[in-house]
């Protein structure tokens, strides 16, 4: 768990970051988002001291950040930034070694662990381990960036626009690369982006920050359903609120029990994705098939629609 | 093997053999000389000059290197930054300062011999490494940097393990132009009897044989163009290019 108290980064007379306090549940993603200048990075930056706050405090698991050295908290901390940063010289295995060479594990752990997160990240050993950064694509050179970051299997994951640089394609693939792995090692992580649906298709809680001050932290929905200012509502965007709502119900948690006519949808496809199928065949209703492949419910159109407002 | 590789083996063989047995090229010198003066030098062991003068540029090569990686690595710190200004003024005034007027102050404070010519040659070999050392420091991508830190190297660990090895290439080239300079400065230290092929130059100067001031000069210059090839190909093989993108 990760608990900011009143953090406040200062340079000269300007407040970058402006008493801040937030609180992540373990387990779960945080994202930041916000225009550029928002103080969102600086605030990432803090967790793990690259950036020392003017005033305030960070607790990890209850203990101040403050109470170790800096370097060697950030090795218990995860961190992936835009533009991966992957060192030049070393190849990809050793770029993936690097937190767990600093904290002296032994080699043959080392080697398992490198050979694990490369097979995690579809990217095979025995092609990839030796091979130097830039002979990757920037899509892989990504996945190793996260990989590096995840490599001394730590509770906390800090990134900075990991998938900025990356099309739409590989984006996505990214991004859903990134909740398999969240659900699979459960680590804690605050992720900070300046678009806004990539902070809904990820954050468990979005946080909402401008000119250094944090407007709003909450669910997704909430942010939609109850904007608490102005600006949060402009930057969840007004004129698609109905169906970025949607997007944030799966078809398997709003199905209706019993059962009825029509297309067959997945009860992990959201309702903005049932929604458009739907319109796209003329149908009234669509028949939701669980995991195992058997209907377990039903949707209509209006109940949907009903789902799309607060 | 490229035609250039057959160039520099042959310039190879040939320093090599006029080292080892430089009275079989007398014929070829003869011609550069009158009233029957000797054709090939014959006050000292050409040889062992050469290796001489070798030796006196190594050493200031040693010497620059060590002080000028090290002004370069304290600069390019956040702490030293404020030394950047006088640290590149005091190697620019080494690089400025002749070589000549250099041996002529330090005769009088350290005496004739080697010791002046390696303080002119340390002086003179500065700035190459000194600027080559802080633009490959400086060439080290932003992102590259943070992720060292964000990952928790400490600022030693940053340096020596990511920092150093990308400007790596850039400062061994810095260390091969700045040799490359001192071969061929390293003569004029014979004027204050260091050993060296600077020696025979003005041997010959001193007696009209164009035939000496040839062979030190062509030595000499060989000497150069050899390291100089050698040195880069050293490079190659230790450092592979790497984009920095």
């Amino acid at each position: 768990m990760i608990l900011i108290e009143s953090l406040t980064k200062q340079y000269g007379a300007t407040t970058v970051v402006d008493q801040v306090s937030l609180e992540v549940e373990r387990n779960s993603i945080a994202v930041i988002v916000g225009t550029s200048g928002s103080g969102k990075s600086t605030l990432l930056r803090m967790i793990n001291r690259l950036v020392e706050p003017t005033s305030g405090r960070v607790l990890l698991d209850g203990a101040d950040t403050r109470t170790e050295p800096a370097h060697l908290l950030r090795r218990r901390i995860g961190y992936a930034i835009q533009g991966h940063g992957l060192f030049p010289h070393r190849t990809v295995a050793e770029n993936i070694a690097t937190v767990p060479r600093l904290l002296g594990w032994p080699e043959a752990r080392i080697h398992e662990r490198v050979k694990e997160l490369l097979e995690i990240f579809q990217l095979d050993p025995a092609v990839y381990a030796g091979a130097l950064p830039h002979q990757l694509s920037g899509g892989q050179q990504q996945r190793v960036g996260v990989a590096r970051a995840l490599a001394a299997e730590p509770a906390v994951l800090l990134m900075d626009e990991p998938f900025g640089a990356l099309d739409p394609i590989i984006r996505a693939k990214a991004q859903a690369d990134l909740l398999d792995i969240q659900r699979r090692f459960g680590t804690t992580m605050v992720l900070v982006t300046h678009d806004m649906d990539e902070a809904f298709h990820l954050g468990h809680r979005v946080a909402v920050m401008s000119e250094g001050r944090l407007l709003q932290y909450d669910r997704p929905a909430a942010l939609l359903t109850h904007p608490a200012d102005p600006f949060v509502a402009r930057m969840t965007g007004l004129n698609d609120r109905a169906m970025k709502l949607l997007a944030l119900t799966t078809a398997g948690e709003a199905a209706l029990p019993g059962s009825s006519e029509g297309p067959q949808v997945g009860a992990s496809a959201s309702l903005r994705e049932v929604l458009s199928e739907l319109v796209w065949r003329g149908a009234a209703s669509a028949v939701v098939l669980g995991e195992d492949g058997t209907p377990c419910g039903y949707l209509t159109v209006a109940a949907i629609l009903a789902r799309g407002r607060p | 093997m490229s035609f250039a590789n057959l160039l520099r083996g042959a310039a190879l063989v040939l320093l090599i053999a006029f080292l080892l047995s430089p009275q079989s090229f007398a014929p070829l010198f003869a011609p550069l000389t009158q009233y029957g003066a000797p054709p090939i030098y014959d006050q000292g062991n050409l040889l062992l000059l050469a290796l001489a003068q070798l030796a006196t540029v190594c050493c200031a090569a040693v010497a620059s290197t060590l002080v000028a990686v090290g002004l370069g690595i304290l600069v390019t710190r956040p702490a030293g930054a404020q030394f950047l200004p006088l640290s590149r003024t005091l190697v620019n005034i080494g690089q400025t300062f002749p070589p000549v007027a250099v041996l002529a102050v330090a005769v009088p404070l350290v005496g004739f011999g080697e010791k002046p010519t390696l303080i002119a040659l340390f002086a003179y070999g500065l700035l190459p490494i000194f600027e080559n050392t802080i633009a490959g420091l400086r060439s080290c991508p932003p992102a590259v940097l943070e992720a060292a830190s964000g990952m928790g190297m400490s600022p030693r660990e940053r340096l020596r393990w990511v920092e150093l090895p990308i400007a790596m290439p850039l400062i061994l080239e810095g260390i091969r132009l700045s040799l490359v300079i001192s071969v061929g400065t390293a003569t004029i230290g014979s004027t204050v009897a260091a050993k060296g092929l600077g020696e025979v130059i003005i041997a010959g100067l001193l007696s009209s044989n164009t035939a000496f001031i040839l062979q030190g000069g062509l030595v000499t210059g060989l000497m150069a163009v050899l390291l100089y090839d050698g040195l880069a190909a050293l490079e190659r093989r230790f450092s592979p290019s790497i984009p920095l993108d």
